[in-house]
């Protein structure tokens, strides 16, 4: 067993882990942070992404002890109050989900791609960045839709804080 | 159409919980006490087990029980029965051999079920799984269905001969036979409908807890049809009899058919949870997803079709091999029979028609209905032979097809089938004008500019949705009615609860069932709820598969809304002075038409339940019940054309163009509509270019995770150009017809006739990746 300490969604957390525990199954197992879901065994369908220290992660390739001392967003901390992100908001408007359960991965994938991608994104480069993720019911339409959408709102509100500084 | 009407692009009442995280599938649920439970599973095709040793298991860190097959039979838990009865040609029934939820005498796939381990946590159950030591003596395996019936073949269950389930005919064989006669052209093919793995993203799992206090039991499960579950479950395998059964089936990550069925882990986890006093969670991972979820398609089909001088159909003769694995799925004898022949018609006049098709085991996982089940299958047999036929005899595909397009409806075809309505040059003609059809030959020389092969294909598909009436499926050998019940409660301040047996794994209903209650009443779409999934507070229901929601599920809620406004008139006009025919319902209150006089909704709500001025000898309360029970299949039906681009060195495929034009009778919400069909096509276009399930020649599975079986992602698939042209279904109170699987149904053949056409080789499997297109180019160069 191993002591895990986190900083989760803004609180300072900790816990003893087996030495081989996921970081994926102490989200979900030792914090009951079950937004994070678990879709394959071979890191492949990105269901578990979160973000660890600010990048996305896909939390069943990391072991919980290694993640000790990090900073981790998970898709419950994702909206300020009851205000959703803008991408949890584009999903919404595009339909950009339907059973939901590649929802959270596809959502924390998004925003850590918009963020990396300040000048803008087109179809191709989100296509082509959500090789990561595997959805099996929107045929990915309606999800590329949302994240170009998320990515102007995010752009033209960054913009406009500029401005107004 | 109001703006949260029926009609309206409403975004998504559910969507809220699982854009934050809050969504609640089988793996989030904790009960108090509950541990954790793992399989050992058969790691051979086929094999007698000898001994079966738990004593090391039983002694590892955490375990709490360790049970085999045995002690289940010895408890008298029920074997896994196929739901649906199928009678060969000769009269004798198919023929079902025993599936025991843990097998005890012999193995019949890799991935059978033999030892369920329940331990403190879910390491320790695995850990203590791989400590079970099971003899085994193998015996040789069959995977290939078109070698099952061979001399020499193993024999996988002592019922079935030869390893035949039923040897089954449709249609008529001398019409046929005489259609042939007349014959001008005949075009004939073989085609193989490849095996697939169904891939919700939530893997399946079950929550099994017995409460001994009670004697009762809760099953959380991973299911489309919960009330099913709990029946079967009941009724045929023992578990609990229903009073004493609660199964709640909560946020469900996906279906597609595979969580129709009741599989062994459900019946496994409940009995455990007797057996060790304790709570069992299971949940499958990915490769035991692969190996034990119902897989899809496997059909081997040779058909000839039969055509005059001047290119109308004549007649249809198909022979088919289903390879349905190595035990029958709960609806598995349905698919290839009366969810596939009597598709065989197309949207086309085809006077006379003759299907066989033979069911067979093989060590194999077992097959049933997939998103679409056996209507694919239909598609691509028929389409395919129409652009076959097309280019044999140098004519446009869009206008053979237009040649023998059923015109006039009702239209009765000669594999039971009774179209009903249905315009198909409309979807045919939008197609062709969305893709720019015309100009395709200009695209094509670009393409060739830049070194390219271009092609154009298209799809003309009918389906069969809401599978329907119940006296008639049952005559066909259905052990189940299929209707659908709602209750509709208003509470006392006017909010309203919809019950459904439905039941939303993706679908949306908590949107657009509650669209059709404000349309009808103007209640905000805040103020309703739909509930589903728990058989506790549904009475009853036959569940989410085969596009039967809207058909039937929302119909059976419109029933129940009749109801419910016919009590609500009869308040208001009481309460008004007013005749009970002169109040209409508008913009939230019951109204005397043509006056101001009205009593608010919520009012006439209250009055219902104070109960203090009600009419003369009328109940207090305001709620209803319906069951609604369809009076024949609603007929979807559309045009699909792909435009694709090869690359000759390589063998890639982009698909550079998709457009699809559905006819789904009327529409609730537009949006959930276009996201049915986009992820419909998903998965047809998948099964054409990128999935496919493999065993070796020993049973093993070959493609058993996503390192190996080919999902389709996102750089994959380009933007669909998607509409409708819709007809109303003549059927049903809504006029709907349903529109959850025609993308996977329709797409197949588009896309293998768009690459065919660009390859100039019509000689090409699905899935046609880039090293199997690659070898078709250079099969036409030598």
């Amino acid at each position: 067993m191993s002591d895990v300490s986190l900083m989760v969604n803004g609180k300072r957390v900790s816990g003893a882990a087996e030495d081989r525990t996921l970081l994926v199954h102490f989200l979900r197992e030792n914090l009951g942070l079950t937004g994070t879901h678990v879709g394959c065994d071979t890191s492949q369908c990105g269901a578990c992404v979160v973000h660890v220290d600010g990048k996305a992660v896909k939390s069943c390739t990391m072991l919980a002890v290694q993640a000790s001392g990090s900073t981790v967003l998970t898709i419950e901390g994702l909206a300020n109050g009851a205000d959703l992100h803008p991408v949890q908001a584009a999903f919404k408007e595009h339909h950009g989900l339907q059973c939901g359960f590649c929802t959270p991965g596809m959502i924390m994938t998004a925003t850590d791609m918009i963020s990396r991608h300040p000048e803008g994104l087109d179809e191709a480069t989100v296509r082509a960045e959500l090789d990561g993720n595997i959805c099996r019911c929107t045929g990915y339409h309606n999800i590329v839709k949302a994240i170009l959408a998320a990515s102007t709102t995010m752009k033209g509100s960054k913009g406009k804080a500029k401005q107004a500084a | 159409m109001g703006i949260e009407g029926v009609g309206a692009r409403v975004a998504r009442k559910e969507d809220k919980r699982f854009i934050t995280g809050a969504g609640r599938y089988v793996d989030d649920m904790v009960v108090p006490g509950m541990k954790h439970a793992a399989f050992v599973r058969s790691p051979h095709a086929h094999a007698q087990i000898k001994k079966i040793d738990v004593k090391k298991a039983q002694g590892m860190p955490g375990v709490i029980g360790v049970l085999t097959g045995k002690e289940l039979k010895a408890d008298g838990i029920g074997n896994l029965i196929c739901g649906w009865m199928i009678h060969s040609k000769d009269g004798s029934p198919m023929k079902m051999g025993a599936w025991s939820p843990l097998a005890f005498d012999r193995v019949r796939y890799v991935g059978d079920a033999v030892v369920i381990v329940v331990a403190e946590t879910k390491g320790q159950a695995r850990d203590a799984a791989e400590a079970v030591e099971i003899t085994y003596k193998e015996l040789k395996a069959v995977v290939d269905a078109s070698k099952a019936m061979d001399k020499g073949a193993p024999q996988i269950h002592p019922e079935a001969d030869n390893n035949l389930i039923f040897d089954w005919d449709i249609g008529n064989a001398d019409d046929t036979a005489a259609a042939f006669g007349k014959a001008a052209h005949v075009v004939k093919m073989d085609i193989i409908n490849n095996r697939l793995v169904p891939n919700a993203m939530e893997p399946r799992a079950a929550l099994g807890h017995y409460d001994k206090a009670e004697d009762h039991y809760t099953c959380w499960t991973t299911s489309q049809n919960p009330h099913v579950a709990r029946l079967v479950m009941s009724a045929f395998y023992n578990v609990a009899p229903e009073n004493k059964l609660r199964v709640i089936a909560p946020d469900v990550g996906g279906g597609f058919g595979s969580k129709i069925y009741i599989y062994p882990e459900e019946i496994v986890c409940l009995w455990a949870s007797k057996k060790t006093g304790v709570p069992v969670k299971w949940v499958a991972d990915r490769t035991e997803s692969f190996l034990t979820d119902a897989h899809g398609r496997d059909h081997h089909t040779h058909a000839e079709m039969a055509f005059d001088k001047d290119h109308r159909i004549l007649g249809l003769k198909v022979e088919t091999q289903a390879n349905l694995g190595a035990y029958m799925s709960l609806f598995s004898s349905a698919t290839p029979t009366y969810l596939y022949a009597t598709l065989l018609s197309g949207q086309y006049n085809i006077p006379a028609i003759h299907a066989n098709v033979k069911a067979i085991y093989t060590n194999t996982a077992p097959v049933d209905a997939y998103r679409g089940a056996g209507r694919p299958e239909a598609t691509f047999v028929m389409e395919r032979m129409m652009e076959t036929a097309a280019r044999q005899f140098g004519v446009s595909p869009a206008e053979l097809r237009r040649k023998n397009f059923v015109t006039a409806f009702p239209h009765q075809t000669p594999v039971i089938m009774c179209y009903d309505a249905g315009d198909y040059a409309a979807s045919l003609d939008a197609a062709m004008q969305a893709s720019d059809y015309a100009g395709f030959a200009k695209r094509k020389a670009a393409a060739a500019n830049k070194g390219l092969l271009r092609g154009i294909g298209m799809s003309c598909y009918i389906e069969a949705c809401g599978i329907a009436p119940s006296a008639a499926v049952g005559s066909l050998g259905a052990g189940v009615g299929l209707w659908e019940s709602a209750e509709v409660r208003v509470n006392a301040v006017g909010t309203i609860e919809v019950l459904t047996g439905s039941h939303s794994h993706g679908q949306g209903h908590e949107t657009t069932f509650a669209q059709l209650v404000n349309e009808r009443f103007g209640v905000p779409l805040d103020s309703v709820s739909i509930v589903h999934g728990d058989t506790d507070k549904v009475q009853m229901g036959m569940g989410t598969y085969g596009s039967r929601s809207g058909a039937v599920g929302m119909s059976a809620i419109v029933k129940a809304l009749d109801k419910v406004e016919a009590k609500a008139k009869k308040i208001a006009a009481h309460l008004l002075e007013a005749d009970e025919g002169d109040i209409i319902i508008e913009n939230g209150a019951l109204k005397v038409a043509g006056t101001d006089k009205n009593v608010p909704w919520f009012q006439m709500a209250l009055a219902a339940y104070t109960a203090h001025n009600l009419p003369g000898g009328m109940e207090p309360g305001l709620k209803e019940t319906a069951f609604y029970d369809p009076s024949n299949f609603t007929f979807p039906a559309g045009c699909y054309i792909c435009e694709v681009e090869v690359d000759p060195e390589t063998g890639v495929t982009e698909i550079v163009q998709f457009v699809a034009a559905d006819d789904f009778g009327n529409i609730i919400n537009p949006m959930i509509v276009e996201g049915q069909v986009h992820g419909g096509l998903a998965q047809g276009i998948g099964q054409a270019l990128l999935e496919g399930a493999y065993y070796d020649n020993s049973g093993q599975l070959l493609t058993a995770s996503y390192m190996d079986y080919t999902m389709p992602r996102a750089g994959d698939l380009p933007s669909f150009k998607v509409s409708t042209s819709n007809t109303p279904c003549p059927g049903n109170p809504l006029g709907i017809k349903g529109c959850g699987e025609a993308g996977a149904i329709g797409s197949p053949p588009a896309v293998i006739n768009a690459i065919t056409d660009a390859i100039g080789s019509n000689d090409l499997a699905m899935p046609a990746s880039p090293s199997t297109v690659w070898a078709a180019i250079r099969a036409t160069k030598h």
